[in-house]
């Protein structure tokens, strides 16, 4: 993947900083249990998330702390984002929503940091939760709602002779709903992180330097904004599907 | 003039491109939703805060189809 120019002194890798290397020992094999790079920075997106969520609210002061008012306004967002789309009854599923949204938020936010490891970036990170969330979405459905969960496919209001057609069509997008999932958040990630290195790439050409760190400030600015997004993004669609699991009926 | 090198893979690769034109079309959906929520929440302020969770839905929506096509160029990249 690397773009590599010997005429211009140019020596751009995007890619590298996406690769995963083992923490201990050098003969870069990696295996099913092996420490990695991935796991160090999951494990630290963890210890943020507990240090965030169980010392900042540890005081329960009736005028909060800093920490503890980014924790209850976090927790406020996501609980009223869970009732306005689920409705009442998706409240029981808030504590699997909220742990989603405030894990991928500091995962995010934490791969902004220079050198550290952008763990959303990598499918296999994002197609873990967003296949967990297809899992968890389908099977509810089948409890809640038995098999009249199945008209989620069967659109009553169409025309009959369209219905067929529609109900082939709902399949299908029902089924690729993980890979879009899972896709949307980690192409973000890696597109923009990608994208400040090729401009920190250009920054060794003299002329071009100042242009380059204006735009890589730029840029980083545009990904704070992004990764918030599309943590949101990735709630928001997991309430979507979680409303269609417990109200089938258009 | 011989052509020299895999021809195969040049054409993954040239249809990699290719496929990734489709995100544009991704780009015009957004716009279009983003857009459309816009003019509509200057119209009316008072009921626009109460649908900027539909308007990420849609831009979700509309931004699946830009991924398919991302996901046929990856493909093409490092499947085929």
């Amino acid at each position: 993947m690397a773009t590599e120019d010997g005429g211009s002194g140019l020596n751009i890798h995007p890619m590298d900083q996406f690769l995963v290397k083992p923490l201990f020992g050098n003969d870069g094999t990696v295996s099913m249990f092996t420490v990695t790079n991935v796991t160090l920075w999951l494990a630290i997106a963890v210890v943020c998330v507990v240090a965030l969520m169980v010392l900042g609210t540890r005081g329960r002061a009736i005028v909060p702390s800093r920490s503890q008012s980014i924790a209850e306004v976090i927790y406020g967002f996501v609980h009223k984002m869970v009732e306005d789309i689920a409705g009442k009854e998706g409240l029981k599923y808030f504590p699997y929503i909220f742990t989603l949204f405030i894990f991928i938020l500091v995962a995010n936010v934490i791969g902004l940091l220079p050198k550290s490891f952008t763990t959303t970036s990598h499918i296999a990170v994002t197609a873990t939760m967003a296949i967990a969330v297809f899992l968890v979405v389908t099977v509810l459905g089948f409890v809640k709602n038995g098999a009249s969960f199945l008209s989620l496919f069967w659109i009553s209001s169409a025309p009959l002779v369209l219905r067929p057609i529609l109900a082939l069509i709902e399949v299908i997008s029902y089924f690729v709903r993980p890979v879009s999932h899972s896709i949307r958040l980690a192409g973000n990630m890696m597109a923009g992180h990608a994208v400040i290195k090729v401009f920190a790439g250009f920054a060794v050409v003299y002329w071009i330097a100042p242009a380059s760190i204006v735009a890589i400030t730029a840029i980083y600015a545009l990904e704070t904004l992004v990764v918030c997004i599309q943590a949101y993004v990735f709630t928001i669609l997991t309430c979507v599907y979680l409303n269609d699991a417990l109200h089938p009926h258009h | 003039m011989a052509i020299e090198g895999d021809l195969v893979q040049m054409g993954a690769y040239v249809g990699a491109g290719l496929a990734c034109t489709g995100m544009g079309g991704a780009a015009v959906g957004v716009g279009h939703v983003v857009g459309n929520y816009l003019s509509g929440a200057l119209r009316n302020p008072a009921a626009a805060a109460g649908q900027t969770a539909t308007m990420f839905i849609g831009i979700a929506f509309a931004e699946a189809l830009g991924i398919f096509s991302f996901l046929v160029a990856l493909l093409l990249m490092f499947a085929v």
